[in-house]
């Protein structure tokens, strides 16, 4: 379990909007601080609801701490936003321009930067990863990634900056920044689905050309939203258990929902199985009102479950 | 025929009277798929109707005609009716870009500089910003084509989605920029101290990012001399057709609680853009099955003995889907009391994706009330 998540340290969430990818983030961190580690998220895009679920207002550049660990038991969470703008003045600041940054800001150089070599915001970024991960800042390091269409993007972002830029600083950092995502002993890509065919196909194909064009290492799939098991009666039982009772027609009719949607993610899950050779960590779809401390616990104890079932290959080396 | 009263009528009017319906909600809310709907909706209404997409799931790509990549409107067979029609493009970033380019270029030389440059190659294939500006563009030169009389587009799946009202004012200040003046005018009237300051400002930054994409800049700016003044003509054009009466927007959400956010998000935006959400499409709802409340399931589910015994079990399971019933019910209260008067319209989650043209009309069904019970 532990070396899940310390082998390697960085963990980039990724998935297409709506599929629960903050949550899951959130529920990682929360599976590896249990372990007693200590745990940094990593925003990318600025507004994401994490704060939310630990009762937090929203991030900023500057690191919070979400849960306070307890020394050998549970280990700290702590979260931090990261831009483009801040890691770039920083950048600057640490190469001797600090003089030079604000008029680079003020006359909008940096706006033609960013705009005439695109992905010079995401190397930017993930160059800021790159050095909370070298200097050891957490056992455990999360980022939760910008939308599925553009992971793709942000993950190749350093090829296609080693292409346009072929000296200098920049070149560099994209290097470096290759280096570290195409190293699977350094970071792996957790990609997030719903057990539902668009998703599923989504999912299926961003995995393929992560691997191909970018050639990062994948670890296993995360599978949220599937109906928590519950043994319901078979149909002709149910219709001798509601016959006398007013609301009759609306249990039956929800237990066959269920069991029609379960079976609908059944076979999304074995689907992605077959197209997909990765292992699967599947999280429940929860019937609360909102998400609560509780659901998040639960997510993250499924998780553990997940994580200490995976063959022991992937359990080792990822 | 038309009745200003109820809501599903308020939807039908918009298909029925809007030249421009734009989509406007976050990924994974099916968007693209309500997109769809509703022009092969307005084709069924006979209107010549075109929906522009991003990105569309492969298989409805496929029942669409658009299985290849393509930029240019492709027909789509179906019952429409008399003198309606549906097309279909995928909106191609680069190619819109380059037709742009090749439109505003006073020669063919001046083409051919800028489509061999390599930062406008880069900041056409950059997917922030520049898709949004070309589905704008796009939307723009369909309609001043004439050929359609209800456009239908479909945003980018990013959180910059509504980029697409501002985007062509982006590119207008981008060339209008006095970074790119100094760049590409270095010695051309401008005070020798302003001069000296600035190209301090350039080599710093070239040191940064290499002395190439500096020049490329250069070079790219100095192509697109004279240019400016037709991008900015044409952006203003399309900043009117948007804000005008004949275009209409609709938020596409989903009841969950991150996509929620989101619709609030953009209906902010819209807002401080002085538009005004003409209707709310929530997809993806689950049922409501109607009757106890999820707290009088839950005890009843005990009262039976708990979720281990049958009778226990269905309880639970009906206080489960009471429960996200709730929850998603107040998830559209929150939405529609954002967007009100906009009329809601609530679209069920379905069995299977949509990938084929009588899977369109389900969902157009849903759309427009013609489904018993919806």
């Amino acid at each position: 379990m532990e070396s899940f998540f310390t082998e390697p340290r960085l963990h980039i969430v990724a998935g297409k909007g709506g599929v629960g990818k903050t949550t899951l983030t959130a529920a990682l961190a929360m599976s590896a601080a249990a372990r007693g580690l200590n745990v940094l998220v990593l925003e990318i895009e600025g507004r994401s609801e994490l704060p939310a679920l630990f009762g937090q207002p929203p991030l900023g550049f500057k690191e919070v701490t979400l849960v306070e660990g307890k020394t050998g038991d549970m280990g700290t969470i702590r979260a931090r936003s990261l831009s483009a703008h801040a890691a770039l003045v920083e950048y600057l600041h640490d190469h001797g321009l600090r003089r030079l940054a604000r008029t680079m800001i003020d006359t909008g150089v940096v706006e033609v930067i960013s705009r005439g070599a695109p992905g010079m915001k995401d190397i930017l970024v993930l160059g800021k990863v790159k050095q909370l991960e070298r200097a050891r800042v957490a056992d455990v390091l999360l980022v939760d990634a910008p939308a599925s269409g553009h992971a793709i993007t942000f993950l190749r972002s350093p090829q296609g900056l080693l292409d346009a830029v072929r000296l200098g600083p920049i070149n560099h950092q994209a290097r470096d920044v290759l280096q570290l995502l195409t190293d699977g002993r350094r970071c792996q890509v957790l990609l997030a689905t719903l057990p539902e065919e668009t998703p599923v196909n989504e999912l299926v194909e961003t995995a393929f050309s992560l691997e191909e064009d970018v050639g990062v290492k994948l670890g296993p799939v995360l599978v949220n939203g599937r109906y928590p098991t519950l043994e319901l009666p078979p149909p002709e039982l149910v219709g001798r258990l509601t016959a006398d009772e007013p609301q009759g027609a609306q249990l039956a009719e929800a237990a066959a929902f269920r069991r029609h949607r379960a079976a609908l993610q059944s076979c999304q899950i074995d689907r992605l199985r077959k197209l997909l050779p990765l292992p699967q960590l599947t999280t429940s779809f929860r019937f609360t009102p909102a998400l609560q401390a509780e659901d998040l616990a639960i997510l993250a104890s499924e998780l553990e479950r997940g994580i200490d079932a995976l063959p022991e290959p992937a359990r080792r080396r990822g | 025929m038309i009745d200003e009263g109820t809501p599903l009528n308020s939807l039908s009017r918009i298909i029925e009277q809007s030249r421009v319906v734009v989509c406007a909600g976050s990924g994974g809310v099916g968007k693209t798929t309500i997109a769809a709907a509703l022009a092969a909706e307005g084709a069924r209404r006979s209107r010549r109707a075109v929906v522009v997409t991003i990105d569309p799931a492969r298989r409805l790509a496929d029942a669409l005609g658009l299985g290849s990549l393509t930029n240019e409107p492709r027909p789509i067979d179906g019952e429409w009716g008399p003198g309606g029609s549906l097309h279909a493009l995928m909106l191609d970033s680069r190619s819109t870009f380059d037709e742009l380019v090749g439109r505003y270029a006073a020669d063919e030389s001046q083409r051919q500089r800028i489509l061999g440059n390599r930062f406008y190659r880069n900041i056409s294939n950059a997917l922030s910003g520049t898709q949004e500006y070309m589905a704008a563009e796009k939307l723009y030169a369909l309609h001043e084509s004439d050929e359609f009389d209800l456009i239908v587009v479909d945003t980018p799946p990013s959180r910059n989605a509504l980029d697409v009202l501002d985007a062509p004012n982006q590119l207008a200040r981008l060339l209008d920029h006095r970074v790119y003046r100094v760049l590409t005018a270095p010695g051309r009237g401008m005070s020798r101290v302003v001069n000296r300051a600035a190209q301090t400002v350039v080599r710093a930054a070239a040191r940064v990012v290499g002395a190439e994409v500096i020049d490329d800049a250069v070079a790219f700016f100095a192509a697109f001399e004279g240019m400016e003044q037709g991008f900015r003509e044409r952006s203003q054009r399309v900043q009117t057709l948007l804000g005008s009466g004949a275009a209409s927007f609709v938020l596409v959400a989903s009841p969950r609680l991150d996509t929620v956010q989101e619709a609030l998000h953009f209906a902010q935006r819209l807002d401080e853009q002085g538009l005004e959400v003409r209707a709310l499409v929530v997809n993806r709802m689950h049922p409501v099955f109607p009757g106890a409340s999820a707290e009088e399931a839950r005890e009843r589910a005990a009262g039976a003995g708990g979720r281990a015994t049958p009778a226990g079990a269905l309880w639970t399971n009906l206080a489960d889907f009471r429960s996200v019933a709730e929850r998603e019910g107040e998830s559209v209260r929150t939405l529609a009391d954002r967007v009100a008067p906009a009329p809601v319209v609530r679209v069920p989650l379905l069995d299977d994706d949509v990938h084929d043209l009588e899977g369109l009309a389900v969902v157009a069904g849903h759309l427009f009330g013609r489904v018993p019970g919806s």
